[in-house]
């Protein structure tokens, strides 16, 4: 073997002992509990008991799964959430992100309040939002008396008609100001140089927002997309809070918890977080293969 | 230079004062929440800004609640889990940052995958790990679960750290005979430090406001988190709920995140754009 051959083996060598703890840590909470979720998707048996006792039901679990109504329903939540929500962080994010990309004395602290709603806890959040929701003592229901938008106080939360738009709206308020930033940054690695020159040729903003901005920030604004996409299909910190377990607003995550825990079927609920986990590996493969992240 | 007129001057400033008091006002409305008296939260019309402002919610808070326990098991579950992650995160970025090797893309591409597991696709056998482990209900069941998120996160902030510092200083510490974790330690942790102040922070802030695994693996007060209490906060009966210490208890934990944002808002965003935007 040459030197350089031997040098590169050796580096090679040190390189997965460098690695060695991250991989044993990562195969232990992140593979491993992996493993035994989907090993007990196989079995019926309950969390109550410890050590388990499972027996062994093949496939059952997934066939009740598919004939679950409450699992079809909190599919068609999340669907509904996630759909709703990301394009109303999308649109508002870029519209919030244009407006501050200008410059304007007092940016820094416009972009330090957009970091506020990110930094507090969705737990904190949500208890806020749920304070202010509050039927007969909300701030909300007093706001939009005043402006005369309804005639009598709502009851947000306790209104199937109302809840999930209600609990799309915090988390709108939560994470549009973060999909600001990220396209932020994606706004300002457009050189301002096709932007004067497109106003030399005479190009109108709508113009220039449409054939520069709009193309540039594609890649910004597609990773931003698939990122939210991923995190609106988990959602569970908000609707539990706001809603519980309440089946008009229950997502699909609330409702495997519920399985799990609530009803103790370690079985039964390991097969719907199965069924989370496929849904959204198909959207984060899509995600690996358009992007191609290229690590050298 | 378009000079613009002071109409749309005026219109830009009112939008940009709609977007202030839209992401401000839940916040503000909480402080004002948390200042008022039992008899004032539940009074309709309600007040905007409490007549007698007190802080008796302040200090229910930790004498009617376990809030300061809560906070406790906080910073400790926050704290370990963001120093292992970066402890066990720097040598790997190193490895995947530095060195070339058969095999490289395969584990970035596993360690990316397994930071976009939702959490939920493990809670079952996560739940039997924390059991067989005997950590269930102490600040190890929280510690240990949450390196799932953290350490791929870490680990890809600081790859893209270390990949933007200049490679000339380690190769004049190799011809000098240091062994690569010599390097790591005395060459780059130094040049790293911005990148292991913003990958710690954004691995903090995401243990400190974790809710799922916190509610699932513990059952009382002895390693409860502050996200879990405040979901739970009861009253003196079912019906009640204590708005105002909840209010309260939320702008304690609030405050030092806005300081931290305050502080390292700048790295902040680079260090999540680094993730996100250069992918």
């Amino acid at each position: 073997m040459t030197k350089k051959g031997r040098l590169s083996a050796r580096r090679a060598r040190t390189a997965w002992v460098f690695l060695l703890p991250s991989l044993l840590v990562l195969l232990l909470v992140a593979a491993y509990p992996l493993w035994r979720t989907l090993q007990l998707s196989f079995f019926q048996v309950s969390i109550l008991q410890f050590p388990l006792k499972p027996s062994w039901v093949g496939l059952d679990n997934y066939k009740s799964l598919l004939a679950d109504p409450y699992w079809w329903i909190s599919l068609k939540n999340t669907a509904f959430f996630t759909i709703i929500s990301v394009i109303l962080e999308t649109v508002l994010g870029l519209g919030i992100a244009l407006v501050v990309n200008t410059r304007f004395s007092g940016r820094g602290l416009m972009r330090t309040a957009m970091l506020v709603p990110w930094a507090i806890p969705t737990v904190v959040s949500a208890q806020m939002w749920r304070w202010m929701y509050n039927d007969v003592y909300g701030v909300i229901n007093d706001l939009l008396m005043r402006v005369h938008l309804i005639a009598h106080p709502l009851a947000w939360l306790a209104t199937s008609r109302l809840a999930l738009p209600s609990i799309i709206a915090v988390d709108v308020w939560k994470t549009t100001p973060f999909m600001a930033l990220l396209l932020l940054a994606g706004l300002q690695s457009i050189p301002d140089e096709l932007y004067e020159a497109a106003t030399v040729d005479g190009a109108s903003a709508w113009q220039q927002f449409w054939r520069i901005t709009l193309p540039l920030l594609k890649p910004a604004l597609l990773v931003a997309l698939i990122f939210r996409t991923l995190d609106a299909l988990r959602v569970f910190d908000v609707i539990y809070v706001m809603t519980g377990t309440n089946p008009t607003t229950m997502s699909m995550s609330v409702y495997a918890r519920q399985q799990l825990v609530d009803f103790g079927a370690l079985g039964y609920g390991s097969a719907v977080s199965m069924g989370i986990f496929l849904i959204i590996a198909i959207f984060a493969a899509a995600y690996l293969v358009s992007l191609r992240v290229e690590i050298d | 230079m378009r000079s613009r007129s002071l109409i749309s001057t005026l219109l830009f400033y009112l939008l940009l004062l709609i977007i202030f008091v839209y992401l401000i006002f839940p916040f503000y409305w909480a402080i004002v929440s948390s200042l008022k008296s039992p008899n004032e939260l539940f009074e309709t019309p309600v007040r905007y800004w409490p007549a007698h402002p007190r802080w008796r919610n302040y200090v229910d808070v930790f004498t009617q609640q376990p809030f300061g326990r809560n906070l406790l098991n906080s910073t400790i579950v926050a704290g370990m889990t963001t120093f292992l992650s970066l402890v066990v995160g720097s040598t790997a970025a190193y490895a995947l940052g530095r060195f070339r090797f058969a095999g490289k893309h395969t584990i970035f591409y596993a360690v990316l995958s397994v930071a976009m597991f939702p959490q939920i696709s493990v809670l079952g056998g996560m739940f039997v790990l924390v059991r067989s482990l005997g950590v269930y209900n102490t600040w190890w069941a929280l510690i240990l679960p949450y390196m799932i998120f953290t350490l791929p996160f870490t680990i890809w902030v600081l790859t893209s750290f270390i990949r933007e510092i200049p490679r000339e200083l380690e190769e004049a510490a190799f011809v000098d005979g240091a062994s690569p974790l010599q390097v790591l330690r005395i060459v780059l942790l130094p040049l790293m430090a911005p990148g292991l102040v913003t990958a710690g922070l954004l691995a903090f802030i995401q243990a400190w406001n974790e809710f799922l695994f916190a509610l699932t693996f513990t059952v009382d007060n002895s390693a409860r988190t502050v996200p879990v209490a405040i979901a739970l906060f009861s009253g003196a009966s079912q019906y009640e709920l204590p708005w105002a210490q909840i209010m309260a208890a939320s702008v304690i934990v609030t405050v030092p995140l806005i300081v931290l944002v305050l502080i390292f808002q700048q790295r902040l965003v680079s260090g999540l754009t680094a993730g996100a935007v250069k992918g």
